[in-house]
């Protein structure tokens, strides 16, 4: 059996705990063991390299040095908190001179860092055994067309290590194991904005924009999501979207996991369906309520 | 003798371990500018700012409000043909600003960056009502609405936490900050 030491980040806790709850129902479906680590702290988002860099991998090798102490590879499910932690694991075991300053703080939590684990995206994992997926998804979702938004920091900045981020399939391959239809989603690297949506709300909005415009344009009943962050800026801020551009949107936007949760029978409360802002699409109802007679 | 540091050493010196290439080995191709996802927002694209930059024109670059207007998207980063990681210089020109306390100052960038910080120095993990404080007032009389139908929503929808999370060992963690910045027993 798999086992990870998991990661949610802040914003699983509340803000995206559909996310969480989705995640959990569908690692113990697939029999991957997604162990919380103990006493994690915030991985620092995008704010702590705004101030200090050195900072911003301390808080990140903590996480990673409990994870090592634990003997396990780290999976976070936000896409930000996944791409601050897996730079930081690459950056302090390419810097022993980095390393051995964060060594030092660390000490303060009785705590080292060794680079001796990975660092994984949930997706990722999920994705890498797709048989096993199609093998569980027993309430296919079929008929249902999904926007896969891959977003960014799921993939980039990891150019250098000869991965293919700029046309990547697997998430579309995993929406197919789950009986779905994955559209083509042209805009599905292209960035939601993040944080601007405090700190530079016209651009973002306008970023939103193109993206629920390309979905609905591509024929997506849904886009899925693997970041917390896109899925709030896609979905909550769709309001505020239609009235600074006059456009009608309602378009739904899930967690993969939820999609996965779906078809693979687990009733919809236990993915958190329910909490969104948009109701599901009359393809996903469907599925739904099937969930609730299994 | 005394050796002048210029205002693109000061920079990346702020990039210790991101690195990339040093802005000198930009061939102004326009990849970054052409790519970014936010460049029709920023008074001085990439591509522009890049050559401001390995020019030391620092009093022009310093009033620019472009790279506090970048996501981190790093599409940039992964198509520059001469492996510069433009994204990770928008950081390091953020951190530079913010050391310096000199930035445009309608931006809310850096004070919402400083709230942040200070929130989890204080908890360990992060707050969103507490965050909410460095931008709201900010907004104008319908964003402000705005703003407080979609809190609302996320209250009704049981997505805001009531109270904020705390680590267990936070007396560690705040000694284990302070060992890098002095800031930890805030």
């Amino acid at each position: 059996m798999k086992k990870f030491a998991y990661y949610p980040g802040c914003s699983l806790e509340k803000m995206a705990q559909s996310y969480h709850l989705s995640a959990v129902e569908t690692a113990r479906m697939l029999g991957v063991e997604l162990k919380e680590l103990d006493d994690w702290n915030c991985c620092g988002a995008t704010a702590y390299f705004h101030v200090d860099e050195l900072l911003a991998h301390t808080l990140c090798a903590r996480n990673l040095a409990m994870a090592e102490a634990e003997g396990m590879d780290l999976v976070a499910p936000c896409s930000g908190c996944y791409k601050n932690m897996h730079a930081c694991n690459a950056h302090l075991k390419k810097d022993r001179d980095l390393a051995e300053h964060v060594n030092f703080a660390l000490e303060e939590d009785n705590l080292h860092f060794a680079g001796k684990i990975k660092v994984r995206h949930l997706i990722e994992v999920f994705a890498e055994d797709l048989a096993a997926v199609k093998a569980k998804a027993t309430n296919p979702l079929t008929g249902l067309k999904v926007a896969p938004y891959y977003g960014c920091q799921i993939l980039r900045p990891r150019k250098f290590e000869h991965e293919n981020v700029e046309e990547p399939q697997y998430f579309e391959d995993l929406l197919g194991a789950l009986g779905a239809t994955p559209v083509d989603f042209r805009l599905k690297l292209r960035c939601c904005g993040a944080a601007l949506i405090i700190t530079n709300r016209e651009a973002a909005l306008s970023m939103v924009r193109n993206l629920l415009q390309n979905a609905v344009d591509s024929g997506a009943d849904v886009i899925a999501t693997a970041c917390p962050l896109c899925q709030v800026n896609l979905e909550c801020y769709q309001d505020q979207v239609n009235a600074q551009f006059g456009t009608n949107f309602s378009v739904p936007v899930f967690y993969f996991t939820q999609l996965m949760g779906l078809a693979m029978g687990i009733p919809t409360k236990q993915l958190g369906v329910g909490t969104e802002f948009v109701a599901p699409p009359p393809a996903m109802l469907a599925a739904c309520r099937k969930t609730a007679v299994v | 003798m005394a050796t002048t540091v210029t205002f693109s050493r000061e920079i990346a010196n702020l990039l210790h371990a991101a690195g990339g290439e040093p802005v000198s080995s930009c061939m102004q191709c326009g990849t970054c500018s052409g790519t970014c996802p936010v460049s029709d927002f920023m008074d001085v694209r990439p591509q522009r700012l890049i050559r401001m930059i390995d020019a030391g024109l620092k009093d022009q670059v310093m009033a620019t409000r472009s790279f506090w207007y970048c996501a981190s998207c790093y599409q940039c980063t992964v198509r520059c043909p001469r492996g510069i990681d433009i994204a990770e210089l928008m950081y390091g020109l953020k951190r530079y600003t913010i050391w310096k306390k000199q930035y445009p100052e309608d931006l809310i960038g850096p004070a919402f960056s400083e709230t942040f910080v200070k929130n989890i120095v204080r908890t360990g993990r992060s707050y969103e009502p507490v965050l909410a404080t460095s931008y709201f007032f900010t907004l104008g009389l319908k964003e402000m609405l705005q703003e407080a139908q979609g809190a609302t929503m996320l209250m009704l929808k049981g997505r805001l936490p009531v109270l904020p999370a705390r680590i267990k060992r936070l007396e560690n963690f705040k000694r284990m900050i302070k060992r890098i910045i002095p800031i930890g027993d805030e």
